[in-house]
């Protein structure tokens, strides 16, 4: 029996040389690319003279910029400055032979939706971005975090990063989910109880019967997240699901290679008696619907809870975070969460936009019709791909019916780097996953909520439990 | 990168929790394909009160006159006190690079994020975590009528103030020798390139899979 967690694992099999300070350098398996933190990286390369190491090792795509309306894509992105970011990807992937999935390719999408969906993610392996949701691919048991700029270049030259060993955490989310209760709520609920500087310094392992039971797209929805808390990455042990969902996939091995792959990947789980420097239980039967009412989204509620009053939290900086949230957020304290308007809903983004997200936001929103306050309610599929399969499965008709926009894929009013944004006060249920000032667009107000819980808000007009629907 | 020296500068009070990388510059200055010329951003929607764009000239702006950067005793400042968790959010190196480019070089908080943490120090910044309580202590000295002035010794990993107080700091060895020498980390780990080679040959055996291209 062993006593190695699956961190342990990963992070030994990944290592290059350690130095005499305990640096490691560490091997990178996978990088992703995008658009907004890799030109710099590309013209250190060129001014520097270096190549990539190992170009087939890279995977590029633009998502933060792309326009979601299909006219502007046709026509070519308005904006002048992101349109230059979104060539210049292109011309810096050409000239240093990385592969990109471009704006009309039905394969482009949010970098983090297709890389799993390409099979470019694998298990076991070390994966990068620049992009602090590089997370999300921990639910295949794959070592992946979030890089700068200057790292992106130092992988492109040299394949590797210098890294030090982070501390575990387990967050065993113990027995089973009431019906209507989501990966997306698991997390939120997580953040709530360790708060976004929670998880610092550590690699969050993610366990327990509810966290085995969900999907491999919850799992994503769940480590795509740990980011908030503060961490460096999420981790959620192989199983079948993991092995079946890998199966097929383009750029994973196929035939006698994929099996002996497999093999491998079983093994990627904590030991039995592995140890974790921290430990933490939550009943998964006490997590309900959540909506974050604040700036930051640690600021997160049930369904049924009320907007915190100031007064009442002794720590004075905390107090004051809280007084100059609910300013922000234009809420009183002791407002019940249901009794919050909405002027906007966005279903999408790496955290929610994946076949599964849209088939759960679409079994609410059939034969239902958007609130009149709605001003608007937008679908954005997390790639081209997705967009296909939900198309054939109808989806896009039941959201069109019921008032939804349906968009091309990207990652649109999570950030808002585009045209898809919220005017000053305006306020939106968002399936995405960061509510800080100003996110969705200057003055904007946001709520992180699942996508079943945005249909709900976008029928009604306001926030509501789903499950009372 | 340009060798980190020692230095006394002034220190510029920050006094909010959880700043994310957004704050520190905002989404629509991510566009740019440069790494320069941010400073004139940094923070840009706490600093102007209208809405800041690429290009724009900032001298003309409406200035926050509440914002900290604006209060002339802290125009120059080169030390940035803050609060927990700052630099939370998107990996944006666009944050350390608009920070340097104001002339930020040391940061002061209770808790970093991490990534912005590790982006600091590929920038020639030098992030230091100090407990709470001596947080809110530099905060209370740096909110009096004389900015309060602090010379940085990184060698000696010693912080020393105006009025002659000393508070030792903990930085990670390696990040230091790289700081002191302005050392190119590329330059660096390029130097091991056969230990790499090597490790790649042993994983196309142990490991054929990772390797495979379509
Ligand atoms: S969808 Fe949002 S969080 Fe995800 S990569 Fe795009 S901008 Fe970042």
């Amino acid at each position: 029996m062993g006593t190695k967690t699956l961190y342990d694992k990963l992070w030994n099999t990944h290592v290059v040389r350690v130095d005499d300070t305990g640096t490691a350098l560490l091997y990178i398996d996978r990088q992703l690319v995008h658009e907004v933190t890799s030109p710099q990286a590309f013209e250190g390369l060129r001014l520097a003279g270096r190549q990539p190491w190992r170009t087939s090792a890279n995977l590029a795509v633009p998502d933060h910029n792309v326009p979601t309306a299909s006219a502007e894509r046709a026509a070519g992105i308005t904006d002048p400055v992101a349109r230059i970011q979104v060539a210049a990807l292109g011309t810096n992937c050409a000239s240093f032979g990385i592969t990109e999935f471009a704006m009309g390719d039905p394969r482009q999408g949010i970098v983090h939706v297709i890389g799993p969906e390409q099979g470019f993610t694998l298990p076991g392996s070390t994966i990068v971005c620049g992009d602090s949701h590089t997370s999300t691919h921990g639910a295949f048991g794959a070592l992946a975090f979030g890089i700068g700029t200057s790292e992106v270049e130092h992988v492109l030259a040299t394949q590797c990063l210098i890294q030090r060993p982070s501390k575990t955490m387990l967050i065993s989310v113990d027995g089973e989910l009431g019906a209507g209760v989501t990966a997306k709520d698991i997390v939120l609920a997580i953040i709530g109880a360790i708060g976004t500087a929670g998880g610092t310094g550590y690699v969050i392992e993610f366990g327990g019967e509810a966290i085995r039971a969900l999907s491999i797209e919850g799992r994503m929805t769940v480590c795509n997240m740990t980011i908030e808390a503060g961490a460096r990455a999420g981790l959620i042990a192989v199983d079948e699901k993991t092995i079946e969902y890998m199966r097929g996939r383009p750029y994973a091995p196929s035939g006698e290679l994929f099996e002996q792959a497999a093999a491998y990947w079983r093994t990627l789980v904590s030991d039995d008696d592995a140890t974790f420097d921290r430990v933490l239980h939550l009943d998964a039967a006490s997590i309900q619907p959540q909506v974050t009412w604040g700036t930051s989204p640690e600021m997160v509620l049930p369904i049924d809870g009320q907007v915190p009053d100031p007064a009442a939290e002794s720590d004075p900086v905390k107090a004051d975070s809280i007084r100059r949230a609910l300013a922000y957020m234009g809420l009183t304290a002791g407002q019940p969460i249901t009794e919050i308007a909405v002027d906007k809903v966005f279903i999408g983004s790496c955290t929610n936009s994946r076949i599964e997200d849209l088939r759960a936001a679409a079994a609410v929103a059939n034969g239902r019709k958007v609130s009149k306050n709605i001003k608007l309610a937008l679908v954005v599929p997390g790639s081209g791909l997705v967009k296909e399969q939900a198309e054939a499965e109808g989806l896009d008709r039941i959201f069109t019916a019921a008032g939804f926009e349906w968009r091309e894929p990207g990652c649109s009013m999570c950030l808002a780097m585009n045209a898809d944004r919220l005017e000053a006060g305006e306020r939106c249920a968002s399936t995405s996953n960061r509510n800080f000032e100003g996110r969705q667009g200057q003055g904007g107000r946001t709520h992180l909520v699942s996508p079943a819980m945005a249909v709900a808000a976008a029928v009604t007009g306001h926030f509501v439990d789903v499950r009372t629907l | 990168m340009q060798p980190f020296q020692n230095f006394t500068g002034v220190v510029a009070p920050l006094d909010r929790a959880n700043v994310d990388t957004d704050a520190i510059i905002p989404k629509q200055f991510l566009k740019s394909i440069k790494r320069s010329g941010f400073g004139p951003y940094l923070f840009d929607e706490l600093r102007y009160l209208d809405h800041g764009e690429p290009d724009m000239d900032c001298s003309n702006r409406p200035l926050n006159s509440n914002f900290v950067l604006n209060d002339s005793r802290f125009s120059s400042a080169q030390i940035l006190l803050a609060r927990e968790n700052f630099g939370c959010g998107s990996s944006r190196e666009h944050a350390p690079w608009a920070l340097a480019d104001f002339g930020f070089r040391v940061i002061l908080a209770p808790s970093f994020a991490d990534i912005f943490f590790n982006n600091c120090f590929k920038n020639g910044i030098l992030p230091i975590q100090l407990k709470s309580d001596l947080i809110n202590a530099l905060f209370e000295k740096a909110s009096g009528a004389t900015p309060l002035q602090i010379a940085v010794d990184l060698p000696a990993q010693l912080l020393t103030l105006n009025d002659g107080e000393t508070i030792p700091f903990t930085v990670d060895a390696g990040n230091k020798q790289r700081l002191i020498e302005g050392l190119d980390d590329i330059g660096l780990t390029l130097q091991q390139a056969d230990a790499i080679r090597e490790y790649e040959a042993r994983r196309r055996i142990e490991a054929p899979w990772v390797f495979y291209t379509v």
